[in-house]
């Protein structure tokens, strides 16, 4: 415990000594257009991405995550965006798409959720990784280009590079894509990687492997690295901060250490005890009752997670519920943690055991 | 393709059949004695069991003989090489106005959809579909043809122009550009809707999301990943464009008076040309196939997930 306290000072410290902010979002908030009214599916986000390293972003699905990333790399056709993105000390929110192309792709890229359909099927693997060293370097000579694509191929994981060069995207497994994918998204040397859910449609033994090369990317180049997950297991072993997400708002961030040894908002803390644990015996998973609600029907006003938790008393919930931070770096949204509790007492005092 | 080819002949051959009357019915002299053609038809081989008729047909036409025409008293083989020319020129100029209003309009309409852009385009498909192919020849013989002067009316050359010479090649040309037009306009729509639709889809992939990340400017995305995948479809339907075009000639070729295929055949059906219809058809027919071959090919060479290994 002493232990786990001593490290979180260092990387703290170290967080303030080394690290310069890579990536500052003030407010964003991106509203996307049903009928004729906007609804935001990203609300009122700050958070900052500081160099070497990795924060990840939990929350269900629909709570924003992707909308954010999406955001950040300027990808959304018809949103509405409001709020500050400062990218290495420059705004790139709403910024000409001629400017944005300029950074997608070399000083941030993406590595995109589903391997099978993030391939254009036409075009071979060593095309599409070759494309985007092309777009930010048009200098350099076709011989040196397939150099460097095929050392990538190599760098990924993939055996036999020359030949994979040539295989189409139908020809690869999901995990093989996964890493074309990684491939495209560090071919440049991104000071900004944003990786959404990375390894959700990979099966369990390919995770590990994928995760581990997003680790080495993070020690070889130094990158800031914004890791978007619901698997709680990924965050644990990977992030070095964690931003919960709910409802297109942060409900919670922190160190990963802090988090997991004291979570506060009663989301949070839902979500870990939603998690199955070998070292006691359960009957049946703890289950947050309801879902997320869908953009049209957010509450605007009071507390979002209240409705998903009813046994918890009305008063208990702030009327514009904010961001406080109750110890340095650890910061809660809305009152309502301190005096939540689960209605099964049997599971409250459970340690949150993460496979 | 070759089973395909044999059913189809048997159908054409039974339904020839069926057809009432035959070559000697009608045209003969009513003062020829009935026993006379009676023996004519037993000599000719009409009264033959059907399937011993069929053999005889289909020896002769593997060997380039498909009978003699009652009406041109000519071998229909000549028959048809002549007017096959004329329809083969009339389709390559239309698929090529085909697939010239289709491919701007298609990427135009799917790239700005829901602008009036697409609207006004969209509107032109929905027309396009909803007018007959006959009536939209008529109105454009009459307006180019008749009322302005542009386009000579009628047949596929002026009379009196030498074989060979500059002359023939741009009568030819001026011969062909309205009716190839007409049909164009019209079977366009299709390919048009098609390809809008293609694009659309194609544009919410997540492979687009991918080339946008990697910093590909918007002509470039379009360019590179949309319009590529967008246009395969498009060759798989080059086959269906083929039969359609078929039909197309039918009508095209009796408004304008255009001596080819089409023309014959209607010619030939009204005259009880029946060598000549069932050649006619089987013709078609083989033309259908082989577009529909055509498409599997031109996909297996533009699509890697389908390639022939």
């Amino acid at each position: 415990m002493v232990l786990k306290i001593r490290k979180n000072k260092y990387t703290y410290f170290r967080g303030i000594n080394l690290s310069k902010t890579l990536l500052e979002i003030k407010n964003l908030k991106t509203s996307f257009r049903i009928n004729d009214d906007y609804y935001a599916a990203v609300d009122d986000v700050s958070l900052t991405v500081n160099k070497n390293e990795i924060l990840g972003i939990v929350g269900e699905s629909g709570s924003g995550k992707s909308a954010l990333a999406f955001s950040i790399m300027g990808l959304h056709n018809r949103a509405k965006i409001e709020g500050s993105i400062d990218f290495k000390g420059k705004s790139i929110a709403n910024i000409s798409t001629a400017k944005m192309n300029k950074l997608r792709g070399k000083d941030m890229a993406m590595i995109f959720q589903d391997p099978l359909t993030a391939l254009n099927p036409l075009m071979t693997v060593g095309e599409q990784i070759s494309e985007i060293i092309f777009l930010h370097n048009k200098g350099l000579s076709n011989k040196k280009r397939k150099g460097r694509v095929i050392q990538l191929i190599n760098q990924v994981g993939i055996p036999r590079p020359e030949h994979t060069y040539e295989q189409f995207p139908h020809e690869l497994s999901g995990g093989m894509r996964q890493r074309v994918i990684i491939a495209i998204a560090i071919a440049n040397q991104p000071e900004l990687l944003i990786a959404d859910e990375p390894t959700t449609a990979l099966d369990v033994t390919i995770q590990s492997q994928i995760l581990d090369l997003i680790k080495d990317l993070k020690k070889d180049m130094d990158a800031g690295i914004i890791l978007i997950t619901h698997d709680l297991g990924v965050i644990a072993e990977m992030a070095d901060r964690v931003a919960v997400m709910y409802a297109g708002q942060i409900v919670e961030i922190a160190d990963v250490h802090t988090l997991f040894e004291n979570p506060l908002h009663p989301y949070t803390r839902s979500l870990f005890n939603s998690v199955p644990n070998t070292n006691e015996h359960q009957d049946r998973l703890h289950v947050i009752q309801g879902i997320v609600p869908s953009l049209q029907n957010l509450p605007r006003t009071g507390c979002r997670f209240a409705t998903r938790i009813p046994w918890i008393d009305e008063s208990a919930h702030e009327k514009n519920p904010v961001l406080h931070e109750v110890i340095p770096g650890h910061y809660v949204r809305c009152t309502c943690h301190s005096q939540f509790y689960f209605p099964d007492e049997s599971k409250e005092d459970q340690k949150h055991g993460v496979s | 393709m070759i089973p395909q080819m044999i059913l189809l002949s048997i159908l054409i051959f039974i339904v020839a059949q069926m057809m009432p009357g035959d070559a000697l019915t009608g045209i003969i002299d009513p003062n020829i004695d009935p026993a006379a053609i009676e023996a004519q038809r037993e000599a000719l081989g009409l009264n033959n069991p059907w399937h011993i008729q069929y053999i005889d047909w289909v020896n002769a036409t593997l060997h380039g003989d498909l009978g003699q025409s009652f009406r041109f008293k000519m071998p229909v083989t000549e028959l048809v090489g002549q007017r096959l020319v004329n329809t083969v020129w009339l389709g390559l100029v239309t698929l090529i106005f085909t697939y010239l209003i289709a491919v701007p309009l298609g990427i135009t309409s799917g790239r700005y959809n829901d602008t009036w852009l697409d609207q006004g385009i969209t509107t032109y498909t929905y027309i396009g579909f909803a007018i007959p192919l006959f009536i939209f020849g008529l109105v454009m013989l009459w307006v180019f043809g008749f009322k302005l002067s542009w386009f000579p009316t009628n047949g596929s050359v002026a009379p009196g122009t030498e074989p060979g010479t500059m002359a023939f090649v741009l009568s030819k040309i001026k011969h062909l550009l309205l009716p190839a037009l007409s049909m164009a306009l019209i079977a366009t729509v299709s390919t048009v809707q098609y390809l809008r639709s293609e694009i659309i889809d194609t544009k919410q992939k997540d492979f687009i999301v991918t080339a946008r990340a990697k910093g590909a400017s918007e002509q470039r995305v379009y360019n590179r990943h949309i319009l590529r995948n967008s246009l395969l479809p498009i060759a798989a339907f080059f086959g269906f464009e083929l039969t359609g075009l078929i039909g197309g000639t039918v009508f095209i070729e009796t408004i304008f008076n255009y001596p080819g295929m089409g023309l014959l055949f209607i010619d030939s059906i009204t005259q009880r040309d029946y060598s000549v219809v069932t050649s006619v058809v089987l013709l078609f027919g083989i033309a259908s196939i082989l577009g529909a071959l055509l498409s599997d090919i031109i996909l297996s060479i533009v699509d890697p997930r389908i390639r022939i290994k």
